[in-house]
């Protein structure tokens, strides 16, 4: 179960048994955009310890699934990549080749909407057991055996059929545990998930959510879990990372983050959401909208003309990230807003 | 959603939308066959004078031509004789050339087959080809093809035919300018610059139509889930872009081709093929009315039939087509 | 786009006008050319240097020499001027086309789209069925019965346009139809003519100016082809498809000017349409979006 007091579970601190499963050090992003250069994120930083699930937290334009993409080396054309990151000790932008598709198949991707992302006009089982035939070398009958194998863990019995069928023929739903389960196949150590459950109604994001995590566990596996959602990620993962306009602003133990948040922001995002057992008169929204890394001011603080907590010294520089009580904040005034921010955010 | 579906149930309804394709390309016939049988009807003056062009006719001949075409029975009487003889193949008899029409077709009938086969070959492998290589590769040879296209797609067969001709036939020699030749080796000499010519503007569109749909194919979010599985490019290349593109790729290949039949008269009379399309102007020309709705029946059923191919084949590899889901 | 795109105020020049700076400079440059065939198509003959129908056998394919930028054609006719003759008919020809065959295609794509149901499906099927007729093999039938001419080939070719232009109008009114702002209109009590004449048509303008644009093309392809063959334009009138075959035996005993140059302007002018078309149909495509 999750312990978020975990003492190697609070981001880049020496690790006590193990070295961290996937370490992302400084990575920075920049995408041509007409011509031009935009930076979409910047200096972020964080690890995922082996058997660890991660929340990736944040509003639209935050970076989290360019940060997904960079970890996965699916960035577009033309993206400049500066940072390191690193899975299982071998430095991932540097792979190429034969070795870059063995790490493809150890690090597995789950997408948002199965129905776009799953080729309509093939099989089923034709996308469930590609990576088998044609990355790991598995023979065709065998690998048609271990996909219905997998989907009888993922909660789609009849199997046999189901490879025979073509994805507008099964319910948004069931593609997602089919995207699951593809994932699966190959055998991975860490699950890259952005937003699995965000295009699905609610009854089956709980389903999905569910037979997820159960799965996760059950394998040991390692998951960066990506999502808009505190509440999901405080529920799935260990630890949580909160990112604002391209960068990282806090790391922190799930548990903590809505009791003890070190970041505004967080206590900002924490306190908009609706939260059935209270009535309020107005929805504390945050005032103006998500900016997206290339907007932010270049020298102060990126959250500064959103916060209540504004103060000159967060308009001076880029405050950089600190560690705070086990987990790690981007706030200048983090010590000092310590056991303010849950309450009301305004000292 | 989510109904058990077999082979038997996939091929029950690949039955059924053929049917229904089929008795959509009956009544596109039975309209153009009566179209043509009407436009004797049309034309000024009475029937026989139609028939005959305008000749004179000996005696008697009035009444042989009634009674051959019915003349003297109500009109739609007319047409079941007229459509029922031609599904017998009998399409009447050249008033010019005095022969049976049927002959004069199924002697020419290869020519313009053959024609359209070779430019159509060249359509299929030089224009998907072009379309595949720089709809994958951005950079110089895809804007130089974006060029190369857009002006050939402006050049009407006639004109490449006689640039053609210019370049090939009389500058350089390396191509005979007129006639069809004899045996297989010398037709496809005389036919190649025909070929040509009949699918250069073709050719671009395909081209063109290619590309965009394999640079819209390559962005699809699908293919980013093919490599982030570590599925090697070239699988991802054919299987995923190329044979998702296969579908927009196959209707403008189709609709491309079966536009060639009417376009190939333009190139036989060009180049002094003795083609259906050429004996076609030919008979227009002249006049000679039998020949003419002969010819434009056997036309209009091969235009018509390789759309129903087309469509066909698109159900084959677009299987949400079958089997009721929604193409996107 | 507004979220209740009621017509425009503009007036339809004003708006013409905008559109085309929209498309860019190719596009522009593709205007300007077709502008300057339109000139020639007006007054060609006018501007002719020489008499571009007097024959003089005695100067037949003699090349570019004196005044005579382009030399003398098969029958001692100076080519530029029979060029610019021909414009006329090379031009107006396809321009009838584009406006019987237009106008017809968008009346029936709009009474399809607005009554749905079971006429939409019967006018549907039948547009389906009618698609059997390639122009030309119209066109061929039509001068054998009516004999050859520029007016029976225009008409073949707009009958054989018209289902065309339906089937590809018919799903943008059907989008159009859907939109909130006709049911507002509806159930305001506006009669259904005076919606689709002031709203709807004009709400997809720029979609039918690009699909009459390369339509225009198409058109002067064909027709030229069947002039070409001797069914269309009849010699001696001066047209560019009529040019290309009669000067055609000239390339076999190097005499190519006549017929190059005008199988030239056919495809300038046929590159200006579609440049200018392609544009103006991405121009109405981004505004729907």
């Amino acid at each position: 179960m999750s312990n978020p007091a975990r003492a190697d579970a609070a981001g880049p601190t020496k690790a006590a048994s193990s070295a961290p499963l996937l370490d992302v050090t400084g990575l920075s992003v920049l995408l041509q955009v007409n011509g031009a250069s935009r930076a979409v994120l910047r200096d972020v930083s964080f690890t995922v310890a082996r058997g660890e699930a991660v929340g990736l937290v944040g509003e639209s334009g935050a970076g989290k699934t360019m940060t997904a993409r960079a970890i996965g080396r699916l960035l577009p054309r033309g993206a400049q990549v500066r940072g390191t990151i690193r899975f299982d000790g071998s430095e991932v932008g540097a792979l190429s080749g034969a070795d870059l598709r063995r790490y493809r198949s150890r690090v597995a991707m789950i997408f948002q909407d199965p129905r776009v992302h799953i080729n309509p006009v093939r099989r089923v089982g034709d996308f469930l057991t590609e990576a088998l035939r044609t990355n790991l070398g598995v023979p065709p009958a065998q690998a048609r055996r271990r996909a219905v194998d997998v989907l009888a863990q993922v909660g789609i019995e009849d199997g046999l059929r189901r490879l025979r069928q073509y994805p507008h023929q099964m319910s948004g739903g069931m593609l997602q545990r089919v995207m699951i389960a593809a994932a699966l196949l190959t055998g991975p150590r860490l699950l890259l998930a952005d937003e699995p459950t965000t295009a699905l109604d609610t009854t089956t994001q709980a389903e999905v959510m569910t037979i997820l995590d159960g799965l996760r566990r059950e394998f040991g596996l390692a998951m960066l879990f990506i999502t808009h959602d505190l509440d999901l990620a405080a529920a799935i993962c260990d630890r949580t990372v909160v990112m604002y306009a391209g960068q990282v602003v806090e790391v922190r133990a799930s548990a903590l983050l809505h009791t003890d948040p070190l970041h505004p922001y967080t206590a900002a995002l924490a306190a908009a959401r609706p939260d059935i057992t209270r009535t309020v008169h107005r929805l504390p929204a945050i005032p103006g909208r998500p900016l997206s890394a290339f907007e932010t001011p270049p020298d102060e603080c990126a959250f500064a003309s959103r916060c209540t907590c504004t103060r000159d010294v967060c308009r001076t520089a880029v405050p950089g990230l600190a560690e705070l009580d086990g987990g790690l904040s981007r706030c200048i005034r983090a010590h000092e807003l310590r056991g303010q921010l849950q309450a009301a955010p305004d000292a | 959603m989510g109904q058990p579906t077999g082979w038997g149930r996939l091929k029950r309804m690949r039955w059924r939308l053929f049917a229904r394709r089929l008795a959509i390309l009956i009544a596109s016939l039975l309209i153009a066959s009566f179209v043509i049988f009407a436009a004797l009807y049309l034309a000024p003056g009475n029937p026989v004078a139609a028939l005959s062009g305008g000749r004179p006719l000996p005696p008697g001949s009035i009444h042989v031509l009634d009674q051959r075409y019915h003349l003297n029975e109500p009109f739609l009487t007319q047409y079941w004789y007229w459509l029922d003889n031609a599904l017998h193949g009998n399409l009447g008899i050249s008033i010019a050339l005095r022969e049976n029409v049927s002959t004069l077709i199924a002697s020419r009938i290869w020519t313009t087959a053959g024609l359209v086969l070779y430019a159509s070959v060249i359509i299929v492998v030089l224009g998907v080809g072009l379309g595949i290589v720089s709809g994958l590769r951005p950079g110089r040879l895809d804007t130089s093809t974006l060029v190369v296209t857009a002006v050939s797609a402006a050049i009407p067969a006639f004109v490449a035919a006689i640039a053609l001709i210019l370049l090939f036939a009389v500058k350089l020699r390396w191509f005979p300018a007129l006639g069809n030749g004899t045996g297989l080796v010398s037709n496809i000499r005389h036919f190649t610059l025909p070929a040509v010519a009949l699918a250069f503007a073709s050719l671009a569109i395909v081209a063109r139509v290619t590309r965009a749909a394999v640079r819209t194919e390559s962005d699809r979010e699908h293919v980013q889930t093919a490599v982030s599985r570590g599925i090697p490019d070239r699988y991802v290349i054919w299987r995923h872009i190329v044979r998702n593109a296969a579908i927009p790729i196959t209707t403008i290949t189709g609709i491309t081709i079966a536009s060639l039949i009417a376009v190939a008269a333009v190139v036989e009379v060009a180049f002094g093929l003795n083609g259906l399309g050429a004996y076609l102007v030919q008979a227009a020309q002249s006049k000679d009315i039998a020949v003419v709705q002969g010819i434009s029946l056997v036309l209009v059923t091969a235009f018509v039939v390789v759309n129903l191919l087309v469509d066909v084949l698109y159900t084959v590899l677009d299987p949400r087509v079958a089997l009721g889901g929604s193409p996107r | 786009m507004s979220a209740v795109p009621l017509a425009s105020e503009a007036s339809p020049p004003g708006r013409a006008l905008a559109l085309l700076r929209a498309t860019g400079p190719a596009g522009i440059a593709s205007a300007i050319v077709l502008a300057v065939a339109a000139f020639a198509a007006v007054i060609g003959p006018l501007l002719a240097p020489y008499d571009p129908n007097l024959p003089n056998l005695a100067l037949a394919w003699v090349g570019p020499v004196g005044g005579h930028l382009l030399g003398y054609d098969f029958e001692g006719r100076d080519v530029l001027s029979r060029l610019l003759a021909g414009a006329q008919t090379a031009m107006l020809g396809p321009l009838a086309v584009v406006m019987i065959s237009v106008p017809g295609g968008t009346l029936i794509a709009v009474t399809a789209a607005w009554c749905r149901g079971a006429s939409d499906a019967v006018i549907s099927s039948g547009l389906n069925v009618l698609f059997a007729f390639p122009g030309i093999l119209l066109a061929l039938l039509a001068a054998a019965v009516f004999g050859a001419g520029l007016p029976a080939a225009v008409l073949a070719l707009s009958a054989a346009y018209t289902p065309y232009v339906a089937r590809v109008l018919r799903g943008a009114v059907l989008k159009e139809r859907s939109q909130p702002y006709v049911a507002a209109l509806e159930v305001q009590g506006a009669p259904a003519t005076l919606i689709c004449l002031r709203h709807l048509v004009p709400n997809i303008a720029p979609l039918i100016a690009a699909q009459a644009t390369i339509l225009f093309g198409y058109a002067m392809v064909d027709l030229a082809a069947i002039s070409f063959l001797g069914l269309g334009v009849q010699p001696p009138t001066a047209n560019w498809g009529v040019m290309i075959s009669e000067n055609q035996v000239g390339l076999l005993e190097g005499y190519p000017l006549p017929a190059l140059t005008a199988g030239a302007c056919i495809v300038v002018v046929v590159i200006a349409v579609n440049v200018l078309g392609e544009r103006l149909f991405d121009q109405a495509q981004d505004a729907r979006r």
